[in-house]
């Protein structure tokens, strides 16, 4: 079951999906929020987001798991 | 009767004032509409067009030797270089040299961003400005605020007003000025470099970090002992987790007081008749042109890396070699993501960019040591 890791440390700013949505490779589902600067995040399936690991507010370190995508 | 209102209009300002003060407040009115409403780097834009403003108030004497209010704001703060080490403090406070600690590789680039001054420098000779001038605009180049003005109070404290505000002025445009240089300098492919994961870096190293670099910068190239030291024990205080207190201290409360001071003092510096000369324009210019060159050096210095790397790296990264934090590391991840939407270069970039501050305080050092 692919799982979108985080690729850089930050804060959730909005997660755009939820869980149920179908999604397409390259459709933005989060964008986290760095040195104040907003960073979207890509969906690198296809699938149907069956988990959401994180919510709006967390904070995140590199590698950590936000989405299930199945 | 009539003679008190006499009196009162020949000693009010309007009798003193210069067409020179009125371009001056038209100056400050710019200045404050870049930070209220653009909100170019607002923190120190909005006190430095205040002060400009004031200053050119006839009669109100606030920079008058001994007796202004202001002056005495000048003199403790910047003339005698309280305030910019204490600015450093904080900075050290706030700044994670994690990503620098990491690849240490990344120096490279921090240094080699600050070939951009040597060359202004004696650009800034040709132009017939004398060495202390020319060092003073060269640093502009560092897009660091505090150096800037540190080196300019000791070397020709006559054109603090213009470099300093041509310094934060850069800086709040990196936006705009260093994509076009990153482009020219680099090819899509390149850009499209994704770098090799940064290796996690102990609590040991990052404690470590602030002292060896402090002893070393501080025996190799004494004179940067004022900014250096107050910058590591800035970071020695984040980084121990122990003193919370004296780090927030250092990084909100202190930090925020004395930049009131700095940029009222720098923005009254700018009297009409120290501001409105030809030279002025010439430090706005030479001063873009550091920041260009500095841009592009980072940048080739990245390049000329890659051709011995195993591990490429993203020559994007040597931009964020100019040391304005992190408004270049973020130029960086955005020209990055633009030619690859996977490529998330912040931390990468990160570790240059916190290198140039380091830089550009050695450079500053170095020009102050041969010409202070």
């Amino acid at each position: 079951m692919p799982e979108l890791l985080s690729p850089i440390a930050g804060n959730v700013w909005k997660i755009l999906v939820a869980v149920g949505d179908k999604v397409e490779m390259d459709d933005e589902l989060i964008i986290l929020e760095a040195l104040k600067m907003e960073t979207p995040i890509f969906s690198e399936d296809n699938g149907t987001i069956t988990e959401i690991k994180i919510k709006e507010g967390d904070a995140v370190n590199e590698g950590d798991l936000l989405i299930v995508v199945g | 009767m009539f003679d008190i209102f006499k009196d009162l209009i020949f000693s009010s300002g309007f009798f003193s004032l210069t067409g020179g003060n009125m371009v001056m407040w038209l100056i400050s009115f710019v200045l404050m509409y870049l930070a209220i409403k653009k909100q170019y780097e607002p923190l120190l834009l909005l006190p430095i067009a205040f002060g400009i403003l004031i200053v050119n108030l006839p009669l109100t004497f606030l920079m008058e030797p001994e007796h202004g209010l202001i002056w005495f704001f000048y003199h403790y703060g910047i003339e005698l270089d309280i305030i910019p080490p204490i600015i450093f403090l904080g900075l050290g406070a706030m700044i994670d040299f994690g990503p620098l600690i990491a690849n240490p590789k990344t120096l490279l680039l921090g240094a080699g961003a600050q070939a951009g001054l040597y060359f202004t420098f004696f650009a800034a000779v040709l132009f017939g400005f004398d060495l202390q001038e020319a060092a003073s605009i060269a640093i502009i180049g560092g897009a660091d605020g505090p150096t800037t003005i540190y080196l300019t109070s000791k070397l020709a404290p006559h054109l603090l007003g213009a470099t300093a505000v041509s310094a934060y002025a850069y800086m709040a445009l990196v936006p705009i000025i260093q994509p076009p240089v990153m482009k020219l300098l680099t090819t899509e492919h390149e850009r499209k470099i994704v770098m090799k994961k940064l290796r996690p870096v102990s609590k040991l190293q990052r404690i470590c970090f602030p002292i060896v670099t402090a002893m070393t910068i501080m025996l190799v190239v004494p004179p940067a002992a004022p900014l250096i030291s107050m910058l590591m024990l800035g970071n020695l205080f984040k980084e121990s987790e122990v003193v919370e207190r004296l780090t927030k201290a250092s990084s909100n409360e202190l930090m925020n007081i004395v930049t009131i001071f700095l940029g009222l003092s720098v923005g009254a510096t700018m009297t009409a008749g120290t501001f409105l000369n030809p030279k002025v324009l010439f430090i706005f210019f030479l001063g873009l042109f550091a920041f260009i060159v500095s841009t592009s050096a980072g940048l080739i210095v990245a390049k000329v890396m890659n051709l011995f790397l195993k591990d490429k790296i993203n020559p994007l990264i040597g931009a964020a070699g100019v040391s304005a934090v992190p408004m270049a590391a973020r130029c960086v991840h955005k020209v990055g993501s633009e030619a690859n939407r996977r490529n998330y270069l912040l931390m990468y970039a990160m570790g240059p960019n916190v290198a140039g501050v380091i830089g550009t305080v050695v450079a500053a050092a170095i020009l102050l040591k041969n010409l202070g």
